[in-house]
């Protein structure tokens, strides 16, 4: 059915220093994923991105920012402040997979068990919770994805414009590769 | 391009015809050549065929028509109840279906950046009001949404933005000033949840808010 006009939704923050980031710096693809801890489709995401990432390898750069829809998942917003502190700590990426691997329990105290089997420093990961020390940075990552149209979880950006399509392994991968196929 | 190439509208006819007969193209069957055609003959084009393509929903600069709905069984929203500050008009097709979801709870998430401009949000669907209750009871909605009901899409009509033959409300946005002019409108594809990117750009491009002496005078 043609009706409207699909708007090209692009990244209006790009990647930078500020994100996590998995892959190498120099890759000619980029995958920015906004994701939320507690929604199951961003879960269901989760294995799918680490296949592509598998897949492509040093071709891919993947970036995670927080798009937590608190109203609906109350512990969205906790479960991404919990991996900002690991984050502080040198372990976003441990965090971010505990998270999504255990998305039935998200309460504070399951948050302070990842944090204890990744052997952070609980007494400063406690407090940078309750002092919601990264309630700031979370609120940007989320406010950057609304200014770049993103319109649900997860929202996929490749290579800076949103992926509309399906998020299956070989449709991400056919999207990302799409530019340097039509560079050649 | 030359005499040969159909003009832009007949591809769009034509295109229209094979999307609704295959569904989603196949694989080994892509409609990408013809789009891209299309949107190359449009973008040339200009206004007219950009219409066209956006199937008159209203225009800025129009006034917004208005209206008065159901909020609740013995609740009422009117649009004048708005007068004096900035409106986002968010017609969508249904409650419960996936994309819609999405969308109001996007929106909801989103509504202290609208209250930032003063702006009040409301929903509007053919969905009943115990219908949009438990919706948005589910998804703890803190906006209104308003069942254009009976008769059905009436209010969507009036805004062009009604889907007779699915009797559904298009995925449409009006973002209206506090005169009640409409100052932007987006018609999205029906499957594509359009975000709130476009609303923030053009309550930002809105007049300022009244100044803080008029606010004085009134007090």
């Amino acid at each position: 059915m043609v009706t409207g006009q699909s708007r090209v939704a692009r990244l209006v923050l790009p990647v930078d220093g500020r994100d996590h980031v998995r892959g190498s710096a120099d890759a000619p693809s980029t995958l920015v994923e906004y994701g939320d801890y507690e929604c199951t489709y961003c879960g269901r995401a989760h294995p799918i991105v680490e296949e592509v990432q598998r897949r492509l390898g040093r071709q891919l750069r993947f970036a995670f920012r927080h798009f937590p829809l608190a109203e609906i998942h109350p512990h969205a917003q906790p479960a991404a402040e919990a991996a900002e502190a690991a984050g502080a700590q040198g372990r976003f990426w441990e965090m971010h997979d505990l998270l999504y691997k255990n998305q039935q329990a998200l309460d504070d105290a399951d948050l302070l068990r990842y944090a204890d089997a990744l052997e952070l420093d609980l007494t400063r990961f406690v407090s940078e919770l309750a002092d919601r020390t990264w309630e700031t940075r979370v609120r940007e990552d989320f406010m950057s994805g609304v200014r770049s149209g993103v319109n649900g979880t997860p929202t996929f950006f490749v290579n800076g414009v949103r992926h509309d399509g399906p998020w299956d392994a070989d449709s991400l991968i056919e999207a990302l590769m799409a530019p340097a196929r039509v560079q050649v | 391009l030359g005499v040969s190439s159909p003009d832009p509208e007949s591809i769009a006819r034509a295109t229209r015809r094979i999307t609704a007969k295959s569904g989603r193209a196949r694989s080994g069957f892509t409609l990408a050549p013809i789009r891209q055609r299309t949107a190359r003959l449009v973008a040339n084009e200009g206004k007219g065929v950009v219409a066209m393509a956006e199937t008159g929903i209203l225009k800025p600069a129009t006034p917004a028509p208005g209206f008065t709905l159901h909020t609740t069984p013995d609740q009422t929203v009117s649009l004048s109840d708005f007068r004096g500050q900035p409106v986002v008009l968010a017609f969508y097709p249904a409650d419960w279906s996936p994309i819609c979801g999405d969308q109001m709870t996007l929106y909801n998430e989103v509504l202290p950046e609208f209250r930032k401009h003063h702006a009040a949000l409301v929903g509007i669907s053919v969905d009943g009001v115990w219908c949009h209750g438990a919706f948005a009871a589910n998804r703890r909605l803190h906006f209104p949404l308003l069942a254009d009901f009976e008769p059905k899409g009436a209010v969507a009509r009036t805004y062009g933005a009604y889907r007779a033959k699915e009797g559904v409300t298009e995925r449409a946005l009006f973002v209206i000033d506090r005169d009640g002019v409409i100052r932007w409108s987006y018609l999205s594809p029906i499957g594509v949840n359009p975000g709130a990117d476009g609303i923030l750009e053009a309550l930002e491009s809105l007049e300022p808010a009244p100044s803080l002496a008029s606010t004085r005078r009134q007090a």
